[in-house]
């Protein structure tokens, strides 16, 4: 674990502290107040052995500005930005364009830093914004009721089927073959725990999702079907047929969405019959960032089933002299009050995140997102028919929306290696996402967004020649 | 030009004239608008905003092309009002202007350290390479990113004292939920089913709700009356069916447990495990460490000890720092720097490799708070270890200062036996009839500052928690210290305005009742 961080990245030792205003007058005056004479008077219940008396060796002193700009630029610098390549990654996270307003409205200092709005009287800014994101994500999941957002969508995905456990009171969850594996295997983490049972399978490789193979694992004992739509390949199972087969038998239809955009141009899950619907948020105004923060959205259908749901919510009230105010509301479900009897643990939302969200999807309104869902899905049908031309390549999917899967003569995995050395960052491998399935290794996940050119498109196909030839 | 408003026009609202009866805000006449000067009203999206406007510029719909959607294409409205930019940076600027926050002044939360955001952090957070970079590209191409991870991994392992650092949770709750899936873990490999953690009172609501999602019944540790564990009486409960305890040092009543090690201790000889609570870690950063003083895993609330922005409710990050009996159960995805200096990703197909297959699974999809983890570690880097030693210096001086500005005027149940923390206690004793302490913290709001954290912990009756942080200056403190005095005093005397605070505010008070009774969780057209 060991690592070389220099005594001071700074060319120099810098004299003062920039965020902390005391001086050392201050401190002194303070003290004698206080009648300490020393700091250390006020660390007294730590017990001597335990104190340490410098600062902690083999880390850094304090550093300027420049000098700390300069180190993190380094690193930076180490990356390839997507910006910068051919880009082609989905799987969970895709690039969009980002309008400039949104980040100058996330960086506004009474929005960036603001606490959780536990006193609503001054916190209206971010309760109206949280109850305005809660009606955005209700609209565009086809349901009567979203929370005010959770960690990121895997996460949400495990909250859906501990839910589903509440609700029905059964201990049984079945997960399509074609969930995100990382989801799956944060479903069966947490299981692992609770003592429910996961049931879940390997995707199959074919033009359709199984959704006959899906609905036969239904049982009396299931408390959830768990379905990605658009799912992990790409493809657009038929939900409203695993909704019947899950009601049926008194299950519930969890329905995962790990691109929203796609709500622009396919029906929402919720009119599908879809009774608990979760996603990740991060295609919308919050962008890539390696994995995270992004912004878990969570939502039900029927209205009766509220009193169940995990995180935040924020409801509409008056206050004493009749206006119109909001608050976060019916926390009895929550752990700061009901602590071990709570529906979930979570205590943050990701705020910040569905200010990003919400800002977005104001900017683009009903028709933004139609055009934007169509621009994605037209280049993504022109790359799909470009690649299709390429010898060696096929397309898997009958369905898609902006992401498809390709089977490649070669391994997948290696081949995007090499590209990536190239400047073009080909999609994800299934080789990278079931490392353990050699059947899966000439399988590409290729995502197309409106922010993907035709040139990059070219360059791709002509890189897979190169390749394959 | 042809004569000025020939066809007559008149604007098509009617006149709407203020009643010069009745008063305003501060005692002045009513306005038409609702409006008072910079305090502006904005209504909601859905009713200035409509389904055809947008504030992006993409290309028009070609309803003929052909589709690949499988007969899934969407036919129905769905009701999202959309608005022009002007109008939408408006309506977020308005919105924005009804929020307090650091930015515009002392946020004395207790136990959620509102400290100064630096804005390197944010835009360091926004290079490139950093923000726009996807979790799954070829590791060649995102070393740097790694690189982040692990720095940040070596600084909280040394300022911790500790082993190791599970750095994907999401957030402090969910850093706790990691920590205690270890300990499970950890005694599920050896074969020891244990039934119980232990939790004190005084403890945050995540400890007992995490606790008992982990499956586990969740009892108390008793307290002493110095608001400390009681070592005796925890000693007594201790036995082979406890797999551990939660303990948050310093506590939440702000003091610091002396007997820190003496409890790990016997909490090790009975075979379980010490949990520790990081919440309050800026009291201590650069002074202890509490790998030092026995605990075995500790989460570390990025966006309190180390300046990330809290949002309005998040996002948080939740690191884990683990001891050496609990390191090989940590979740994936995590980095390892191997001795060529290069940075890897491990994950579910290596961890054989680099000897961590005992891991007890996934807890996100991808690798955590990325975007917070570079704002951590410029910070970090910012004040170095000097720097951050300093910091709990002046945190909990500034504390101590307030704590003893205020114990004349307010029971301070804990002064008395010696300096508090990084945070001061009050209780609502003595104050006037019918007042509370919900009334003097809405009165501060009037004052201009954000209200202490009330009713929290639970030990201490209408406790009120006030956490100034190091980022204040003496001058701010002072200045805060007249205000809660003043409040304060008009509590006991029985001022009865505190009752119907706040005046001032964008909004008196709000009724929670009616929202929970008849819950209105998103926008419906007029019904």
């Amino acid at each position: 674990m060991a690592i070389a961080i220099p005594k001071f990245i700074g060319m120099t030792k810098v004299d003062n502290m920039r965020y902390l205003p005391l001086t050392d007058n201050d401190r002194s005056e303070m003290l004698e107040t206080i009648g300490a004479s020393s700091v250390d008077d006020l660390f007294v219940d730590v017990p001597e052995a335990a104190r340490l008396n410098g600062p902690i060796q083999s880390l850094p002193m304090h550093a300027s500005e420049m000098a700390v700009e300069k180190h993190m630029r380094t690193l930076s610098k180490k990356n390839l930005a997507a910006a910068d390549a051919a880009f082609f990654l989905g799987a969970g996270a895709y690039r969009h364009h980002v309008p400039a307003s949104v980040d100058h409205i996330i960086q506004r200092g009474e929005f960036l830093t603001a606490y959780t709005p536990y006193q609503p009287e001054i916190a209206q800014g971010t309760l109206q914004m949280l109850f305005e994101f809660q009606s955005q994500v209700a609209r565009l999941y086809g349901c009567a009721v979203a929370n005010a957002s959770m960690y990121d969508g895997s996460t949400a995905c495990w909250e859906a089927v501990a839910m589903a456990g509440r609700v029905t009171r059964r201990k049984r969850a079945v997960i399509s073959g074609a969930l995100h594996p990382h989801y799956t295997e944060v479903v069966k983490t947490m299981a692992k725990f609770t003592g429910d049972t996961i049931a879940d399978a390997m995707p199959s490789i074919d033009a359709q999702p199984d959704n006959a193979g899906l609905i036969a694992r239904i049982d009396e004992d299931t408390s959830c079907v768990v379905v990605q739509y658009p799912d992990i390949l790409g493809r657009l199972p038929n939900l409203e047929e695993i909704a019947e087969a899950a009601h049926a038998k008194g299950a519930l239809l969890i329905a995962v969405n790990t691109e929203p955009v796609a709500l622009g141009a396919i029906k929402s899950p919720g009119e599908l019959g879809a009774d608990i619907v979760v996603g990740e948020g991060q295609s919308i105004g919050v962008g890539l960032q390696f994995g995270g923060p992004y912004l878990g959205l969570f939502a039900v259908r029927d209205k009766k089933h509220v009193r169940q749901m995990p995180g935040r919510l924020c409801g509409e009230t008056v206050d004493a002299d009749g206006k119109r105010g909001f608050v976060l509301t019916l926390s009895t479900r929550e752990q700061h009050i009901r602590r071990e009897k709570a529906t979930s643990n979570i205590c943050t939302n990701s705020g910040l995140c569905a200010l990003a969200f919400s800002v977005h999807m104001t900017l683009l309104g009903e028709k933004g997102m139609r055009q934007l869902a169509a621009e994605n899905h037209r280049l993504a049908c022109i790359a799909a028919d470009k690649l299709a031309a390429v010898p060696g390549v096929a397309i898997l999917n009958n369905s898609f929306f902006n992401e498809f899967t390709v089977l490649l003569d070669g391994d997948a995995r290696a081949i995007t290696r090499e590209l990536s050395m190239e400047g073009i960052l080909a999609g994800v491998s299934l080789g990278r996402l079931y490392p353990q399935v050699d059947e899966f290794s000439r399988g590409l996940l290729v995502a197309v967004t409106e922010t993907t050119t035709e040139e990059d498109i070219e360059a791709l196909c002509s890189a897979l020649k190169g390749k394959l030839s | 030009m042809s004569a000025p408003n020939k066809s007559g026009w008149k604007p098509t609202a009617p006149e709407k004239i203020a009643s010069a009866n009745g008063t305003g805000k501060h005692g002045g006449p009513p306005t038409t608008t609702g409006n008072y000067a910079l305090m502006l009203e904005e209504k909601l999206i859905f009713e200035i905003g409509t389904t055809d406007t947008t504030g992006v510029d993409l290309p028009e719909i070609n309803s003929d092309a052909a589709n690949r959607l499988g007969g899934m294409a969407r036919d129905k409205e769905f009701g999202l009002a959309g608005l022009s930019e002007p109008e939408t940076v408006r309506h977020y600027t308005r919105l924005s202007r009804q929020n307090y926050a650091i930015d515009l002044g002392l946020f004395p939360l207790g136990s959620c350290t509102m400290k100064h955001n630096p804005r390197l952090n944010e835009k360091v957070a926004r290079m490139p390479g950093f923000a726009d970079v996807h979790p799954l590209q070829p590791v060649d191409t995102v070393r740097g990113a790694l690189e982040v991870i692990n720095e940040l991994a070596v600084w909280l392992i040394k300022l911790t004292g500790m082993k190791g650092v599970a750095m994907s949770p999401k957030a402090g709750a969910h850093g706790e939920l990691c920590g205690i899936l270890c300990i499970r873990a950890a005694l599920e490999a050896r074969g020891d089913a244990r039934e119980v953690i232990l939790v004190p009172e005084s403890a945050h609501g995540t400890n007992p709700a995490t606790a008992a999602f982990a499956g586990y019944r969740v009892e108390d540790i008793p307290a002493t009356a110095e608001g400390r564990v009681d070592l005796e009486a925890l000693k007594k409960r201790l036995g082979p069916d406890v797999a551990g305890v939660m303990i948050t040092n310093p506590n939440t009543c702000g003091l610091f447990e002396p007997d820190m090690k003496a409890i790990s201790d016997a909490v090790h000889d009975a075979g379980g495990f010490v949990y520790c609570d990081g919440a309050n870690f800026n009291a201590i950063v650069g002074k202890v460490r509490p790998g030092d003083l026995g605990v075995d895993a500790m989460h570390i609330n990025l966006h309190k000890t180390f300046s990330t922005p809290h949002g309005g409710g998040g996002p948080g990050s939740g690191p884990v720092v683990l001891s050496e009996a609990l390191c090989p159960y940590g979740p994936l995805p995590f980095t390892a720097r191997t001795k060529d200096g290069v940075v890897h990703l491990v994950e579910e197909e290596n961890a054989d490799a680099f000897d961590h297959k005992e891991a007890f699974g996934r807890m996100t999809a991808f690798h955590g708070q990325m975007g917070m983890f570079t704002r951590a570690l410029t910070y970090m880097l910012s004040h170095g270890a000097d720097g951050l030693k300093q910091v709990a210096e002046d945190a909990v001086l500034n504390a101590n200062y307030i704590l003893r500005a205020m114990e004349d005027v307010l029971h301070a149940p804990y002064a008395a036996s010696g300096p508090c923390m990084h945070e001061a206690l009050f209780g609502d004793a003595g104050f006037g009839e019918g007042l509370s302490t919900l009334d003097l913290a809405k009165g501060m709001i009037d004052e201009g500052y954000h209200p202490m954290t009330m009713y929290f912990p639970l030990v201490v009756h209408g406790a009120m928690l006030v956490e100034p942080t190091e980022t204040e200056s003496k001058a701010a403190l002072d200045q805060f210290i007249t205000a809660f005095r003043s409040v304060a005093l008009r509590a006991k005397a029985g001022d009865d305005t505190l009752a119907t605070a706040p005046h001032y505010a964008p909004r008196s008070r709000l009724d929670e009742t009616l929202a929970a009774r008849k819950p209105l969780l998103g926008f419906t057209a007029a019904e």
